[in-house]
Formats: C-alpha cells, sequence, structure tokens
C-alpha cells in the first residue's frame, strides 16, 4: 500500500504558502516586463515599474508582495493507488495555519460571512479533489487575493447568446471592474458545465500557467480574441488607462445542457501568488 | 518629477493638488479600513471623541501582515477604496480631508469630496512590499483588537500615491 507522510503533506503547503506570497514566479514578471516595455502611457509605465520593483524588494528582503495574503486555494491531484490514514484536508489546513503564523502573512478569513470573527490562522482552505491514475499527490495552490477575487462575475447566457455574449459579458465585468481588482490581470473564463462547475473551470483558468495556451482550438482563440479586445479597453494598470488591462487570458470549458450557456469569470491580480508540488508514495 | 507633500495638509495645498500629478508624502499617515471605520463612525455618533483629530490628517486604507522582528510594518499597501463609500461623508464632515485607498469611488463620494473641498489619493494595489519600505515607525492607537484592520499612526517618508480625485470633483477613473 502506497501512501504519504502526513508531515510532508503539511511541511510543503506551509512552504508553498511563504515562498508564493514572496518570490512572483519567473513567467509572471517576465510578463510585466513585457508589458512595461511595450506601454506607452506614462502613468501606466511608472505604475508597471513599481509593480516590478516591488517584487524585487519582496523577494531579495523577504516581504509579502502584498499585504492581502489572501484565502487559500487548492487543487488537489490524488493519486489512485494511495491510501491516507488521516484527513488530508486537515493536514493541509495544518500546513495552512502553520504557513500564515511562521510567515507572518496576514490572516483573511473569518469563521463565519455574517459574525465576521477572523480565525486567525486563515484556515480553512477551499481544496478541490480529483482523482489521477497512478502514485502521486499533486497539490496546486494560490493565496488568492480578495480585492480580485471580489470582481469576478457568474451569468447563465443563453445559446443564442453564443461566442459574441461570451466576449461581451467578459469586456463588460472586467471594464466595470475598472482599478479595483488591482488590473494588469491574468483573467479565467470558465464556460459550460452548470451553474456551480463553470465556477470552478474559472478558477481552475487562473491556475494556468500564465504563458500557455488551451488545446482546445476554440478556447485557445477565444483566449486570443479575448486577450485583445481586453488590452483595448483602455482600462491600464490598477484603472489608470493604458494598454496592460491583462496579461493573460485563460479559457476552460466542460460540456453543458442544451438549454444553458454558462459562463464564469475570475479576475486574478498582478500578484499572482501560485505553486504546486508532487510528493511521490512510499510503502507504508 | 513627483510633487512632495508634508503632513498636516493645508486647505491650500490640498486645493493646489490636481488629478493624475504623482506625489510623495511624509510625516504622519493614520490607516483605517472597513472595520476600523465602522467603529468610528459609531463611537462619534455616540458623542465619543475620535481617536484621533482629523484637521489635516490622513487616512489610509490598510490591513498591513504582521510585522517581523525588527521591522515598522508587514507589507502594506492599499485595500479597496470603494468599502468605504458609505463611511467617508461622515468622516468629512468631522474634518477628514484626505484619503488614500486603491481604485474607484461612488459618484455621490465625488460629490461629496468636491463639497467637502477633500481629495482622495490612490496608492498602487499590491506593491505592500515596496510602501513598507516608507514607513519608519508604527504604532496602534486604537481598536488593537482588530488586530490588521486596528487604527495605526504610521510615520512615513516619500509614501508615493497619486492624486485620484480633486478638490473640484475631477476624477482620474
Ligand atoms: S487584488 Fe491582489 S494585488 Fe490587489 S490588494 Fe488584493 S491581493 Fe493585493
Amino acid at each position: 500500500m502506497l501512501t504519504i507522510e502526513k508531515v510532508l503533506v503539511i511541511d510543503s503547503v506551509k512552504e508553498m504558502i511563504m515562498e508564493s506570497t514572496v518570490v512572483l514566479d519567473k513567467t509572471v514578471v517576465d510578463k510585466l516586463l513585457f508589458a512595461y516595455d511595450s506601454e506607452k502611457s506614462v502613468l501606466a509605465k511608472s505604475v508597471l515599474e513599481k509593480i516590478i520593483q516591488n517584487q524585487e524588494i519582496a523577494r531579495t528582503e523577504n516581504i509579502p508582495l502584498c499585504q492581502d495574503t489572501g484565502l487559500v486555494v487548492c487543487f488537489v491531484e490524488v493519486g489512485r493507488n494511495l491510501h491516507f490514514d488521516y484527513d488530508l484536508s486537515e493536514a493541509i489546513n495544518e500546513g495552512v495555519r502553520r504557513g500564515y503564523i511562521e510567515g507572518y502573512l496576514r490572516k483573511s478569513v473569518v469563521a463565519h460571512p455574517l459574525k465576521r470573527v477572523n480565525t486567525k490562522d486563515n484556515t480553512p482552505a477551499v481544496i478541490h479533489y480529483d482523482f489521477i491514475p497512478g502514485n502521486e499527490l499533486k497539490i496546486h495552490l494560490a493565496p488568492k487575493g480578495g480585492g480580485s477575487e471580489n470582481m469576478s462575475a457568474l451569468k447563465m447566457l443563453s445559446p443564442a447568446d453564443g461566442r459574441e455574449g461570451i466576449i461581451d459579458f467578459v469586456l463588460k465585468t472586467i471594464k466595470d471592474a475598472g482599478g479595483r481588482p488591482c488590473p494588469p490581470l491574468i483573467v479565467g473564463v470558465g464556460i459550460g458545465g452548470n451553474f456551480e462547475h463553470v465556477a470552478y473551470l474559472a478558477k481552475k483558468a487562473i491556475f494556468r500557467q500564465i504563458d500557455d495556451a488551451s488545446s482546445v482550438m476554440e478556447d485557445r482563440l477565444l483566449e486570443e480574441e479575448l486577450l485583445d479586445k481586453i488590452n483595448k479597453l483602455d482600462v491600464g494598470p490598477m484603472g489608470l488607462r493604458g494598454a496592460t488591462t491583462a496579461l493573460a487570458v485563460k479559457v476552460e470549458s466542460a460540456p453543458c445542457h442544451i438549454a444553458s450557456l454558462p459562463v464564469a469569470i475570475n479576475l486574478q491580480c498582478h500578484s499572482a501568488r501560485k505553486k504546486e508540488v508532487t510528493l511521490y508514495g512510499k510503502k507504508a | 518629477m513627483e510633487r512632495k507633500l508634508n503632513t498636516p495638509i493645508s486647505a491650500d495645498v490640498i486645493k493646489s493638488l490636481k488629478v493624475g500629478e504623482e506625489v510623495l508624502i511624509s510625516g504622519i499617515i493614520y490607516t483605517a479600513r472597513d472595520a476600523a471605520h465602522a467603529n468610528m463612525v459609531k463611537s462619534i455618533s455616540n458623542n465619543s471623541a475620535p481617536p484621533f483629530d482629523f484637521v489635516g490628517q490622513i487616512i489610509y486604507y490598510v490591513g498591513p501582515t504582521p510585522a517581523k522582528p525588527g521591522r515598522a510594518i508587514g507589507s502594506c499597501g492599499p485595500t479597496s477604496s470603494y468599502r468605504m463609500d458609505k463611511f467617508s461623508p461622515f468622516l468629512m464632515e468631522k474634518g477628514l480631508k484626505v484619503m488614500i485607498g486603491k481604485g474607484e469611488r461612488s459618484d455621490e463620494l465625488i460629490k461629496e469630496i468636491k463639497k467637502q473641498k477633500a481629495v482622495y489619493l490612490i496608492a498602487i494595489g499590491g506593491i505592500g512590499a515596496l510602501l513598507s519600505k516608507t514607513v519608519q515607525s508604527s504604532e496602534v492607537i486604537a481598536y488593537p483588537k482588530l488586530d490588521a484592520e486596528a487604527i495605526r499612526k504610521l510615520t512615513v517618508v516619500d509614501f508615493p500615491a497619486i492624486v485620484a480625485i480633486d478638490s473640484e470633483g475631477n476624477s482620474i477613473f
């Protein structure tokens, strides 16, 4: 029987949190540098310059990139040959707890949405599970900021609205959000499924590598067209106008009902903190 | 070239700030976000004294990360200002004139800023590490139970901000 030690899960989660909140992934930095080079507006350039300086200071001086160190979201892929004699969610949450306390990160989770009492350790994380073939446990983790999450949107379109309807909805959402979600953004778009699945797809989309492209032709074309149109909206970095509103658009689609065209948009700010780890099963 | 501002900020200086201008602030800044705003409005309405005299002072919408040992403050970038829209008019009536946050504000609030001859500045969201380097000292002066949301008195040097809504009601957005 193959398993993964609980302490390994806890430590991996803790390390991913402490690292991702301080070090911005190089692929994201490269996109920011490219945007800085191509941006024409003086104010937008000045904003991008400070965003780039910020990640340097964060990395070299070990200071969180942003004070909103987020609510932790995990996509966990569990190899089918693995067996756990402990609660995996509990182990992940223990890693979250240690990461936020030891990393001097802000605790931004309240136990009940109306009573709003802080849990003081940033737990619980939102965790999604999936099964994969093999002996591995993959944890994809993102401390997700509230500002960009709040500007996300979901709409049940009619099939007749089609591709144009989706594009209009995405553009309107980003235009209306303006500077609030801290552009430049990574835009995750979910299409299809049903009401709850489409939101899951949009979230999954922002977990993709910033420089990849969808393997589905239809979705890839939509990603390209949306990116181009979003950057013509003139929202710009922090909503101060300019050509850099989004760094990337990611589309994830799924089969849906003949009567439906669900669309969800999940916005990720420029503080695109994310990490993943693969743990290998060992004989218990 | 950024313009240097020192606190407290006089009415004349506020009037002279024009939308789009980049400024570097030095002096005292007070922090407050959602919960601190709700508390201040409630206690002032009940005739308690405000936690500090608003005249000439600045409120910055931020909830920093905890300070590491040996540091004045943790990461401390701005939070979204629109959530404070329902509290700000009350505080402006009590003398507050300068606010720093991020993002758009409501049309009603823009009118109120114009009426009160106040000014709204924005700091860049998501650059809390860079901004923390401008903070020399930080002291909790009210609502310590609110942790990250407590009111702090910060001493800053060259804190970068941009004029987003000026006293004439011109908005950058
Ligand atoms: S939206 Fe992102 S960058 Fe902006 S304050 Fe929130 S977490 Fe930070």
